[in-house]
């Protein structure tokens, strides 16, 4: 370990992530009593022992750290506040558990994985437990009382079954299970009478498995659903261990737990014998999905069960088709015929294909590349011998090794197993290696893979974008240069979400400028409107064509800006304005007007006015819009449109007096329609009226004689 | 006309599947609101509804009761509604109103807005200002194109040629680039693409766009279109205004075909009910005479019903066995074709009545002197009279435009003159329809100095604006000049009388103008298919005002090939009966298809109404 702490390992809180992940340790909290002024340190590491930063923890007491499963990490504090710290320490969000955690205090957190992400468990003060099970989603659940429980539970853990958390606690000589809305006291099946007090509990990482110790040194192990024993030991030790951790592989049937006690390190299984180690200083268990980290001050070990086919290969004397492949194909480099015999052997019992596979599988679980490259070496060398054997294990092995071997080397420090990196995902060990800003190593691990751009480098690259627009201490032009020369049009790029960030970061100089970039002018519209560049968001949303978006950025600007200004805006904006015109037709018809007003646009005005007099009913009410519409008109120097619409006026009171006159209905007609009708009533009197009145044409006026004499006017077409 | 026809002409793709995907997915936003619902569907999308997805397969998605959106409240007693519309505002308040009506009387439904094409977001801030955008779901129906015939695609807004073109309002040009991304990926991809006209460039581009978003793998697919021909309408008015004369046209212009159907009147079906009929190439009747000059349908007709006849006759002489054969194969053919025979006689002696009675021989004279440009103070006098004597409103302002179109705008006499009659023979309301004519370009008064200066100063400060640059605004047209005349000289739209033309053997395009005239439009197109290119016509491009453009794709196939010999022809803002006979034409003669595409099939009666202002 490069970390050389020089406290021990017991003074400090420790907190390490699975999947090989970092390490967090918060010093000096155990010395607080003795000076309190002197500040603890909250200190992260790779796994390897490299420091990922340091600050001095400044909040209040620490009661438990944990990191959750995308690496981040939290600390629970006595008050029940769960501060949330990405890998380098650097404040994220903080939540609190909630009133009753905050009055009574934490006694103890415990912080899990299930499905739903990462949850936080509390035992309070008051003996009582408080659940969320995804902090990003938080609900906050509180369990029933535990009912007559006066002292903390000696030992208790979670447990998820059937997609619902759980907790099971230790009172002495019972077991209790509390869900959502009930406790109940559990008996194990196949527990000795005699057994004694629990002490200590343990979940297995998939939740499958549990491991009791009570104090008699008995140590039951059996289903998590406590419904069937697997087996049980007796440790004849009475001091309950510092941890207690199971040691298992997926689909083996070979389970072990593993318990720690100050300087000794047991193994207990299926048998009657255990394995015992000394331990030569403070260590600390981490339970990963296929072993046990085991960390102390100078070193970081792995233990785990040896996979079958590497013991099939490297067990002592094995003649496993395996074992024999690898022989050979080293009798084969010294050039000694051995390596014909023995591929003979295998060859007779037909188990060619076999020991390839077994070479193939065994190199994946060895850690020294010395190793892994010998039974690879085997297995080229036997699949010379077979006809078809089909290459895709061999090569996905030897990639899968070599991205490996990178991110175990110490300076990245990501010490994974095969199997490990297989459940995790080549994805989610790239998003792994940008949160540590691992930006080239992930970029060159995208194209060895050759995976497809969208997914893999402009994925990376974006994210490093965005931590780009971080560093303070360049200039925006820098950074914006930077940025472009790296990312140039690489697809799936969103420069807008690039600035977006730089935005946050209070940069909006940057972020215009990235956006520059960005080459669809639809996606740059939101962002504008958030930094209040509404007059650029408009020309923007304009240019991409999208009336949806054009819209979205004049109602902004609507609400935004004062009404005139608003006006003044849409008056350079030809499309907005007549989008807005639209609009405001069918839904505001008076902003319609107002529009108009602030333009001058008296000719719209007049036809405005001439459109409110249709909807009025009354005759007073129409002739009044008319008589707004001329005095428009007139502004607008249309004198056509003026002199037509007194016309209109003076025809409608006319016609009104004809009305009264007459009692037929001569409204809205036309005046040929009127004149006509008047003739064809015989009143020819006031048709000659009419006729001097509107200047009605020579010519017409004669055939107005003769069609008033043939009959009704011809009839108007639709309209 | 079938001696001089090609024998190569590519046969059009199947256009079927646009409607099975419209309808499964109809059928799936259905689905979405399981159970038992009503269903209110907008007024101008029931035909097209029809086209695609009868009642019976309603009925069968569950869909109770069948209402029609309109101003009258509703009267469902349905738990679940749902609407399907056409995004507008107006029916966003009528929705508005049935939801806050129930609200009132607490009643609690589910109500469901399918928007069809699109949804719009002003749509959305309707809901949202009206306090129900949280109590509707929305769904949008991307039914953008509906196959009407064999070669006709339209996407049934006619709203498009108003919102666009006189209003400025750019909202539709989106649906048109995903209508050509639709097509482009089912029978693309297009390997040259034509264009004329702002609202053609930009869904040309916002297409373009759009393709590049997708990434959709086009490769390898053999396409069946090969070409596309990109056109607004405003870059030729005066095809749309001509008087139709093809059987087709006439059909539309006197009785309105309808989303691909017609309903003969009891004078046409000499019954006293009328009947619906679908106009497309499957009618045995209809299909051999619509790209028909009208003088030649009615000789075509009776010989028609004179070998009907003679194939009935043949019956006398048969024995059991042929009669039977007769009876079971061909008798039901027979009578459907006796059936549209003598439908389709009835609507030429319908069109025939009105038009004699409107003095249509005079009507078209003056048309046509007005195209040529000859006696245009008699062709005034002829428009003056027909307003007078109250002939039609749609008529006689489709006349005027005519006037003003091809002499570049009105006269100031004649254009306060002809204006004043008008309004006191139609009456006053009329002066807004005359204001967005103006707007529009189509009715204008000659250039008088000061007035258009101060246009154009606007315009250009406009243009200079960065946007505006790259997308028009409503005004542009103001100071546009129609250039009718030098363009027709240039294009020789006026073909050269030398002798009678004969309209049953038709040498070129004008014969759907009876010889008079050819469609600029086809003329435009005929010549860029020509020459690949603009090339050569720059003259004729700056006289039209056009933004043209023209475009070759990555994979450019050979000649000869059956897609680079189909060509997709779309009209942005409507397309006219004659235009479409004439590029048929066109096509049998150069030996390859037009596929229509269009927003609307339009006419100059609906042209003249859409820029009509109505009393609301």
């Amino acid at each position: 370990m490069e970390w050389g702490l020089r406290e021990e390992l017991r003074d400090c809180l420790v907190a390490a992530a699975p999947y090989g992940g970092p390490i967090a340790l918060l010093r000096n909290c155990a010395r607080r009593e003795k000076s309190p002024g002197a500040r603890p340190l909250l200190d992260t590491f790779s796994a390897s022992g490299l420091l990922l930063a340091s600050i001095p923890w400044k909040s209040g007491q620490v009661v438990q750290l944990g990191w959750t499963a995308s690496e981040d990490l939290l600390c629970i504090q006595e008050d029940g506040t769960v501060l949330i710290y990405n890998l380098f320490c650097e404040f994220k969000r903080h939540f609190s558990m909630g009133n009753e955690v905050l009055q009574n205090h934490v006694l103890e957190a415990k912080v899990f994985h299930t499905e739903y992400g990462t949850g936080v468990a509390i035992l309070t003060g008051a003996h009582r437990f408080s659940l969320a099970t995804n902090i990003d989603d938080l609900k906050l659940r509180r369990m029933p009382e535990v009912p007559g429980l006066q002292k903390p539970p000696s030992c208790w853990a979670v447990l998820s079954q059937d997609r619902v958390t759980i907790v099971l606690l230790a009172v002495g000589q019972d077991l209790y299970l509390l869900d959502n809305t009930s406790c109940s006291v559990v008996t194990p099946p196949g527990m000795s009478p005699s057994a004694g007090a629990y002490l200590q509990m343990a979940v297995s990482f998939n939740y499958r498995c549990l491991a009791l110790f009570t104090d008699t040194g008995y140590i039951w192990m059996g289903l998590a659903t406590l419904k069937e024993k697997l087996c049980e030991f007796n440790s004849s030790i009475r001091s309950p261990p510092k941890q207690m951790v199971w040691c298992m592989r997926p689909r083996s049937r070979q389970r072990a737990v593993v318990m720690a006690w100050d300087r000794q390190l047991m193994v207990v299984g299926n048998s009657t014998e255990c394995i015992q180690f000394v331990l030569d200083e403070d260590s600390y268990l981490v339970p990963e999905l296929d072993g046990v980290r085991i960390l102390s001050r100078t070193s970081h070990e792995f233990l785990h069960e040896i996979p079958e086919a590497s013991q099939e290969i490297f067990k002592i004397a094995s003649m496993a088709p395996g074992a024999l492949l690898l022989e050979a194909q080293k009798e084969y480099e010294k050039e000694s015929q051995k390596a014909d015999e023995y591929l003979r052997e295998i060859k007779d019992q037909k188990l060619l294909p076999e020991a390839v596979s077994q070479c193939i599988e065994a190199a994946g679980y060895e850690h020294e590349p010395e190793t892994q490259k010998s039974l690879l070496r085997a297995a080229s060398f036997g699949k010379c011998f077979i006809d078809k054997f089909p290459p895709e294990s061999f090569v996905r092995m030897c990639q899968d090794l070599r991205v490996l071997n990178a991110i175990r080397d110490y300076q990245i420090g990501i010490p994974l197993t095969f199997t490990q990196y297989k459940r995790l995902t080549i994805e989610v060990l790239l998003d792994r290696l940008v949160l540590r800003r691992l930006y080239p190593l992930a970029i060159r691990i995208c194209e060895y893979l050759r995976l497809s751009e969208i997914q893999g480098v402009s994925r990376i690259l974006a994210h490093w974008a965005c931590y780009k627009v971080q560093q303070k201490d360049k200039s925006d032009e820098e950074v914006a240069y930077a940025i472009n020369q790296k990312l140039g049009d690489t697809p799936g790029i969103s420069y807008s979400e690039i600035a977006a960030r730089a935005y946050d970061c209070g940069r909006p100089e940057l972020a215009i400028k990235l956006l520059e970039y960005e080459p669809r002018s639809g996606e740059q519209v939101p962002l504008l409107l958030k930094m209040k560049r509404s007059k650029l968001a408009l020309s923007k949303a304009i240019e991409s064509g999208d009336t949806d978006l054009v819209y979205t950025v004049v109602l902004h600007l609507k609400n935004e800006l004062n009404r005139g200004t608003f006006f003044m805006t849409l008056q350079n904006q030809p499309v907005a304005l007549s989008l807005y015109r639209q609009f405001c037709k069918h839904q505001e018809r008076e902003t319609l007007k107002d529009l108009y007003n602030q333009d001058d646009n008296h000719q719209e005005l007049g036809n405005f006015h001439v459109h409110s007099s249709y909807s009025e009913k009354r005759i007073e009410g129409r002739v009044g819009a008319l008589q707004n519409a001329v005095d428009e008109y007139y502004k607008a120097k249309n004198e056509f449109a003026a002199k037509a619409t007194e016309d209109q006026i003076k025809l409608l009171r006319l016609q009104r007096h004809l009305q009264e006159d007459f009692d037929k209905p001569y409204l809205d007609l036309s005046l040929h329609d009127t004149v006509s009708t008047l003739i064809l009533d015989g009143h020819h009197k006031k048709a000659e009226q009419l006729y001097r009145d509107f200047k009605i044409p020579d010519k017409r006026w004669v055939r107005e004689g003769s069609s008033g004499c043939t009959g009704v006017p011809a009839s108007r077409g639709a309209q | 006309m079938a001696s001089t026809a090609r024998r190569d002409v590519p046969e059009p793709p199947d256009f079927g599947i646009l409607k099975r995907l419209a309808r499964d997915q109809l059928i799936y936003l259905l689905e979405q609101l399981p159970g038992r619902k009503d269903l209110f569907i907008e007024a101008d999308l029931m035909s097209p509804l029809d086209r695609i997805a009868n009642v019976s397969i309603l009925k069968q998605h569950e869909v109770d009761k069948l209402y029609k959106v309109e101003s009258r409240p509703a009267l469902s007693t349905s738990d679940q509604l749902c609407f399907l519309v056409r995004p507008r505002v107006k029916t966003m308040k009528y929705i508005a109103d049935i939801v806050n009506a129930d609200k009132m009387s607490g009643r609690s439904r589910k109500y469901k807005i399918i928007f069809s094409p699109q949804k719009f977001y002003a749509c959305e801030m309707v809901l949202e200002e009206e306090g129900v955008f949280g109590d509707v779901t929305c769904d949008e129906w991307s039914f953008y194109l509906l196959p009407l015939d064999e070669d006709i695609i339209s996407m049934e807004l006619p709203e498009f040629f108003r919102d666009y073109f006189l209003e400025g309002d750019h909202r539709w040009i989106n649906s048109v680039a995903r209508a050509l991304q639709l097509l482009n990926s089912l029978y693309g991809p297009f390997s040259r693409a034509y264009g004329i006209g702002r609202c053609a460039k930009m869904c040309y581009e916002l297409w373009r766009e759009l393709e590049e978003e997708s990434e959709g793998d086009s490769q390898g697919r053999k396409p069946e279109i090969g070409n596309i021909f990109l056109m607004d309408r405003d870059t030729d008015y005066v095809t749309a205004l001509c008087s139709q004369m093809v059987y087709e046209g006439l059909v539309d212009d006197t009785f309105r075909i309808k989303c691909g159907s017609v309903d003969f009147g009891p004078e046409v079906t000499s019954s006293d009910k009328s009947i619906k009929v679908l106009l497309n190439a499957q009618d045995k009747v209809f299909s051999q005479i619509r790209n028909e000059h009208f003088s030649s349908v009615f000789g075509f007709l009776s010989q028609k019903s004179r070998n009907l006849q003679a194939q009935y006759d043949r019956r006398r002489g048969m024995d059991i066995k042929q009669m039977k054969n007769f009876v079971s194969q061909e008798l039901k053919g027979l009578k459907q074709e006796h059936r549209l025979l003598s439908l389709h006689i009835g609507a030429c002696e319908s069109i025939m009545k009105k038009k004699t009675k409107q003095d249509f021989q005079e009507m078209i004279k003056a048309e046509h002197s007005l195209l040529e440009g000859f006696d245009i103070r008699e062709s005034t006098s002829f428009i003056e009279e027909h307003i007078d004597r109250q002939v039609s409103p749609i008529e006689s302002l489709r006349l005027m435009c005519l006037l003003s179109i091809t002499e570049n705008g009105l006269n100031p006499k004649d254009y306060r003159s002809l204006k004043t009659q008008y309004l006191q023979s139609y009456g006053p309301e009329h002066l807004l329809t005359f204001h967005n004519l103006k707007r529009i370009g189509l009715l204008t008064e000659q250039a008088a100095g000061e007035t258009l200066t101060a246009v154009e100063n606007r315009v250009s400060k406009l243009v200079t604006d960065r946007a505006a640059g790259k997308i028009t605004d409503a005004f542009n047209s103001l100071a546009r000049k129609s250039n009718f005349r030098a363009i027709s000289k240039k294009l020789g739209l006026i073909p050269r009388l030398d002798g009678e033309y004969d309209l049953k053997m038709p040498r070129d395009m004008a014969y759907v103008f009876s010889g008079a005239y050819t469609p600029l439009s086809c003329k435009i197109i005929e010549q860029v298919l020509e020459r690949r290119g603009w090339q050569g016509l720059e003259e004729v491009l700056r006289l039209l005002n056009g933004t043209e453009f023209s475009e070759a794709g990555a994979a450019e196939a050979s000649p000869g090939r059956d897609s680079q010999r189909t060509v997709l022809a779309v009209f942005l803002g409507g397309c006219t009966c004659s235009e479409m006979a004439a590029l048929r034409f066109l096509g049998r003669e150069r030996g390859c298809r037009f596929i229509f595409l269009t927003t609307a099939v339009t006419s100059s009666g609906r042209l003249m109404e859409a820029m009509a202002e109505t009393r609301a």
